[in-house]
């Protein structure tokens, strides 16, 4: 609803006020005279036609020249046989345009697509209400007043504006993984939605079931408060429902370029190659070889370390642990935690126990959340 | 809308300067063609940062100061102004001024409406 009134009145603040002016008569109304047949569409026209009074009412003219082409009265009582354009997509890009800093792009997504309250977004990034409501306010201004465009980015922009909006959505996911299950769960309702808007975008379809996939394990990953490592996690308590749409997601981003077969390289996008090692590992048997493959495309494509020590893990499952550190061996990343904690594994497999104590210690002095420090304290005990 | 397109030439100066003649001349191109570009209605490349004189007035007297307002090597080296639909466009402007692939920067102001 808001997107089809930012859409039409060109103006957040506007359309926000108008939903809720619009609520407020529903609200008062409805148990009074039953509801609409068309509640949506009710909503919808009667925010705009108070938002068309409000600004008759306060005579800007130059800069509201489209809204005064709209229909003459107010009505008291609405037509709503018209047709609503889905705005979303537009209204996601405007939200994700990377003239946005990355932290009001998040808060606005999830204000205005998610739904959330001022109140739950700052609770949520561990700032005042205060703080988010200015940040809300300063990224609607700039909007507003530097001319983001309201609309899908045409062809020769979309890919990286595409991306950003991957990005957020992502970073929403990621946000919540650890502690907040309430935005994991809202960023896989926005990615469930742009793979419902862009059906032929296969990395859409790849986020949708990376983020899927990843969530799926969310009971077993953290029992009783302790981590558990992906090897050790009791699959039974993996959902089953979430495993399958991911996979069916994975299985039309596959589709969409056109993949001969699953795990056929190459892969596709960062979020479908992600996405196909997230299934690799869901898999009855863990496939080692295929596994480290995905990582080196990956890797080759992102250039990133963090990449490069997934797969030195996958390598030494598949040819031993000495492997795994000969490529670790390679990777400059001292003050990354994971690191130091899979050199250890690794150390330890070997029987050089010396070594893997003073890496896990390492880990432990970089690791920053009580369930990973209590695990990393818990494997240097069994030492 | 229309917005101040302004070029920072930052360290792009030194840049400019390991140039060679035929490089230099076909950036020059590039200015004038950005000049001619729809929607742009007016731009200049300014006189070097030294030449500038800020000028504040107390208690009604003009006091000048030698240099620019913005240290040397932050100074405005030139600007276009630029009518366009949205930010995008003048995104998609600004990324074609030389400048913005040499070291220095282009920073994007919309113009208040009057």
């Amino acid at each position: 609803m808001l997107a089809a009134l930012v859409g039409y009145l060109g103006d957040f603040d506007l359309a926000e006020e108008a939903a809720q002016e619009a609520f407020a008569v529903a609200a008062e109304r409805w148990p009074r005279e039953g509801e609409p047949a068309n509640p949506a569409a009710w909503l919808i026209v009667t925010a705009r036609n108070r938002a068309i009074d409000r600004i008759r009412r306060e005579r800007t003219l130059a800069a509201r020249a489209r809204l005064l082409e709209a229909p003459e009265a107010f009505e008291e009582e609405p037509e709503v046989d018209e047709q609503f354009p889905d705005e979303r997509l537009e209204l996601i890009f405007t939200c994700a345009h990377p003239a946005l800093g990355l932290d009001a792009q998040v808060a606005l997504i999830l204000r205005s697509l998610g739904g959330l309250s001022t109140g739950e977004i700052a609770r949520a990034f561990l700032v005042s209400e205060a703080t988010m409501a200015q940040r809300l306010v300063r990224a609607k201004r700039k909007i507003h007043g530097a001319g983001i465009p309201f609309r899908i980015p045409p062809p020769h922009m979309l890919p990286d504006r595409l991306a950003a909006v991957l990005a957020v959505v992502y970073l929403i996911f990621n946000e919540g993984y650890d502690s907040q299950p309430q935005l994991a769960e809202e960023a896989i309702r926005l990615g469930a939605s742009l793979a419902e808007m862009m059906p032929d975008e296969a990395e859409v379809h790849g986020l949708l079931a990376l983020m899927l996939l990843t969530e799926s394990r969310r009971a077993a990953r953290l029992v009783d408060g302790e981590l558990v490592l992906l090897a050790d996690q009791d699959r039974a308590l993996w959902n089953a429902d979430r495993i399958g749409a991911g996979l069916a997601a994975l299985g039309r981003a596959r589709a969409l370029r056109g993949a001969p077969s699953p795990g056929a390289g190459p892969s596709g996008g960062p979020y479908a190659i992600q996405a196909e090692i997230a299934a690799l590992h869901a898999a009855p048997v863990r496939d080692w070889g295929l596994i480290a493959e995905r990582y080196e495309e990956l890797a080759a494509l992102t250039g990133s370390p963090v990449v490069a020590l997934n797969r030195a893990v996958a390598l030494a499952e598949r040819d031993g642990p000495q492997a795994g550190l000969d490529a670790i061996a390679a990777i400059d990343l001292d003050g990354y935690q994971y690191l130091h904690a899979a050199r250890a594994e690794m150390l330890r497999r070997l029987g050089r126990t010396e070594e893997a104590r003073s890496a896990f210690l390492r880990a432990l002095e970089l690791a920053r959340s009580e369930p990973e420090r209590r695990f990393l304290q818990r494997r240097i005990g069994e030492l | 809308m229309q917005y101040l397109v302004q070029i920072f030439t930052g360290e792009s100066m030194g840049a400019w300067e390991r140039l060679s003649e035929d490089e230099k001349t076909s950036i020059t191109q590039e200015y004038f063609a950005i000049s001619e570009a729809p929607g742009v209605t007016g731009g200049a490349q300014l006189q070097p940062p030294e030449t500038a004189t800020t000028v504040r007035v107390q208690d009604g007297r003009t006091l000048t100061t030698d240099g620019p307002f913005a240290e040397t090597k932050e100074a405005l080296g030139g600007y276009y102004l630029f009518e366009a639909e949205d930010l995008d466009a003048a995104i998609e402007l600004a990324a074609r001024i030389p400048a913005a692939r040499l070291g220095g920067a282009v920073e994007v102001r919309p113009l208040v409406a009057r």
